[in-house]
């Protein structure tokens, strides 16, 4: 099989998908630009033409309840922010309406739609534009918010969405997209709500999501040559969650370590810890530990954004002072970021 | 209009015995918009409204004992008893859906007729909405967009003066009317008497027609009276935002009255017959009631349905 990188994922998806089904469409600030949304938008264009590949105004509240709009009368939009701060300018019909529509209605019709929101990563994005929306959109019913780490998760997820009749948010960070693995070439759907094993371990449990996955994947090569066995779980989907397989993960380990790309208070980390709270607490010989950004805006400045992001060594610290174990900490790492230039 | 005069009042006249647990806003006053621009539509047409929707449901053809049943909070509610007064929908009849939160209906009637013009559908789309969404944001994008896109939209702004207790005059420049803002992005754009059935519709169907013809959306600013209290079944004078002069000089211009008149003017039909109709209305709506009083609520089991396709 051959390898695909995250952005090179996303694209193909959109274009397999938009093959098959007429009614798909790809609207937002830039999809049709020279750079097409980092590249993810190109391929479609090309093939599809500004009919179903288009620019549309700065408008996000009014576009997502335009794309509303058009999903209830039979078409199936993909709405795409290059930076999904902006998706606060959204929020009113994305969560006053597109996810309350199917309930609030009845049940008489959906609203197929797939937004797309992008969080920067690197090169100083600074406080409005490198948030993580998914644990604060996961927060309301009627919604799927996916949030994957790796390029076959996001091909497989985004065929679901395109399949499906639900409205879904996929946040993608910027700083996946280089990461590469094995994608199928099939139109293969990964299911909502099922977390992907990323490495089995017995000694402990990393829950990652979004880039905090790969990330603990790293933090887990460290710990293996300390001999400590990390089990990466990426949740893939952030609502629906897969309790099920992070709480026999824990049973499994008895140690849980949680990362994230966002706060965390009220969080996703809260969300976990209270899972564990609840329904793996028998399982716990420590204490839970979370792993998030600073408690603070993002910084710009270099030393302060590095200090402000969780990172692979920070995440081994954390499984270290679950272990009661010193784990040699020799070899700095690169931060994944750490050669992005751009483009933003 | 008379139709949806009598279920309005007789839904206001039992509201207070408390068996309708949701917040109402009664459109006694307006029926004139409502009836004017959805007599000039088509079933495939699509219409949106916002929180002051039961006479848009009507008018364009929903069923009344969907509306009823949904106030009274019935499983035989158009929205099963989850969405209320302010959620009314009814699709088969193109009575899309209903908002409670300003101006966000706008943007979706605006988005099906995008779908429309993507598929080549030879349908329109109607926003209703009053004068206080066009203090909203999404009501400038919202026509940016349609004008861009030259979309088969029609807008109806209802303007009945206030914003619950807030007038007009000191909400938005005095001297621009609605319907020039609507001019300044280059759109057709008309201000009627919203009080006068005919002539509504007129500019309704002169509306459609510049639509259809030269493409792009269409403007309508209906001047409009509410009677009765913002969201509630009574008057409301004693509040002192408004005056009992100001609602008499409204109601003498009522819309039913006028029409009756005009109608009996032209013996289009006679003062038997209007008594008649009106008789003939107040039966179908206490039967709707009574049926609908008999029926099930929705069975808490079904709590979550719904949520999820």
């Amino acid at each position: 099989m051959r390898k695909l990188k995250y952005w090179e994922a996303i694209s193909e998806a959109l274009v397999q998908c938009m093959a098959e089904d007429k009614n798909i469409f790809i609207a937002g600030a830039g999809v049709d630009d020279p750079r097409g949304i980092f590249g993810t938008t190109l391929e479609a264009y090309r093939r599809f033409g500004k009919d179903r590949v288009f620019d549309i105004p700065n408008c996000e509240n009014a576009f997502a309840g335009i794309a509303t709009g058009a999903a209830v009368a039979g078409k199936r939009p993909v709405v795409v922010h290059a930076r999904d701060d902006f998706m606060f300018l959204a929020s009113d019909q994305i969560i006053n309406l597109m996810a309350k529509w199917k309930y609030m209605f009845g049940g008489k019709n959906s609203v197929p739609m797939l937004v797309r929101g992008i969080t920067g990563r690197g090169w100083g994005q600074g406080a409005t534009h490198s948030q993580s929306l998914h644990t604060m959109f996961a927060h309301f019913p009627g919604l799927y918010v996916i949030a994957p780490a790796f390029p076959s998760d996001v091909k497989g997820l985004i065929i679901s969405a395109l399949h499906g009749n639900t409205p879904v948010l996929l946040f993608e960070n910027r700083a996946c997209y280089q990461i590469e693995e094995e994608v199928s070439e099939e139109l293969v759907p990964i299911p909502f709500g099922k977390a992907r094993v990323v490495r089995e371990g017995k000694d402990i449990t990393i829950v990652g999501a979004s880039l905090m996955a790969y990330e603990a994947l790293r933090a887990a090569d460290i710990l293996k040559e300390s001999g400590v066995s990390a089990e990466v779980i990426d949740p893939r989907s952030i609502r629906p969650l897969d309790r099920e397989t992070i709480l026999a993960s824990i049973a499994k380990t008895g140690r849980l370590v949680i990362a994230d790309t966002s706060w965390n208070l009220y969080g996703f980390t809260a969300e976990i810890a209270a899972l564990a709270a609840e329904e793996g607490w028998q399982y716990l010989k420590a204490p839970v530990r979370r792993l998030a950004q600073a408690d603070c805006p993002a910084p710009v400045s270099k030393p302060l954004e590095e200090a402000f992001h969780p990172t692979p060594l920070s995440i081994v610290k954390a499984c270290q002072s679950l272990m009661e174990l010193d784990v040699d900490l020799r070899k700095p790492l690169t931060d994944i970021q750490e050669h992005f230039q751009g483009p933003y | 209009m008379m139709r949806i005069r009598t279920i309005e009042e007789t839904i206001a006249a039992r509201y207070p015995e408390g068996e309708m647990r949701t917040p109402t806003h009664f459109s006694i006053g307006q029926e004139a918009t409502a009836v004017g621009v959805c007599a000039a539509l088509k079933t495939e047409d699509a219409v949106y409204s916002g929180h002051r929707c039961h006479a848009h449901y009507l008018a364009k053809g929903g069923n009344l004992l969907g509306m009823v049943a949904e106030l009274f909070g019935r499983e035989a509610g158009c929205a099963r008893g989850r969405g209320g007064s302010v959620h009314l929908n009814d699709p088969g009849v193109g009575m899309i859906a209903s908002s409670a939160i300003m101006g966000e209906t706008i943007a979706t009637a605006v988005g099906t007729a995008f779908a429309f013009a993507m598929d080549n559908r030879p349908h329109v789309s109607v926003t209703f909405f009053g004068d206080g969404c066009v203090e909203e944001g999404i009501f400038h994008e919202s026509m940016n967009f349609a004008v861009m896109r030259k979309l088969p939209v029609l807008f109806v702004c209802e303007n009945n003066l206030f914003s619950v207790h807030s007038p007009l005059y000191l909400r938005q420049p005095r001297d621009i009317p609605i319907y020039a803002r609507a001019q300044s992005y280059g759109m057709l754009a008309q201000q009627v008497d919203g009080n006068n059935v005919e002539a509504v519709y007129e500019a309704a169907v002169k509306g459609i027609n510049d639509i259809r013809k030269k493409g792009g959306p269409f403007f309508l600013e209906c001047m409009t009276y509410r009677w009765r209290e913002h969201v509630g079944p009574l008057f409301d004078t004693g509040q002192g935002y408004r005056t009992q002069k100001e609602i008499d000089h409204w109601m003498a211009r009522c819309p039913i009255k006028q029409a009756s008149e005009t109608a009996l003017s032209r013996g289009a039909c006679t003062p038997d017959q209007i008594k008649l109709w009106k008789n003939e209305y107040q039966t179908e709506v206490e039967k709707t009631i009574q049926s609908v009083v008999g029926l099930p609520f929705p069975d808490t089991k079904g709590l979550l349905e719904g949520t999820y396709s």
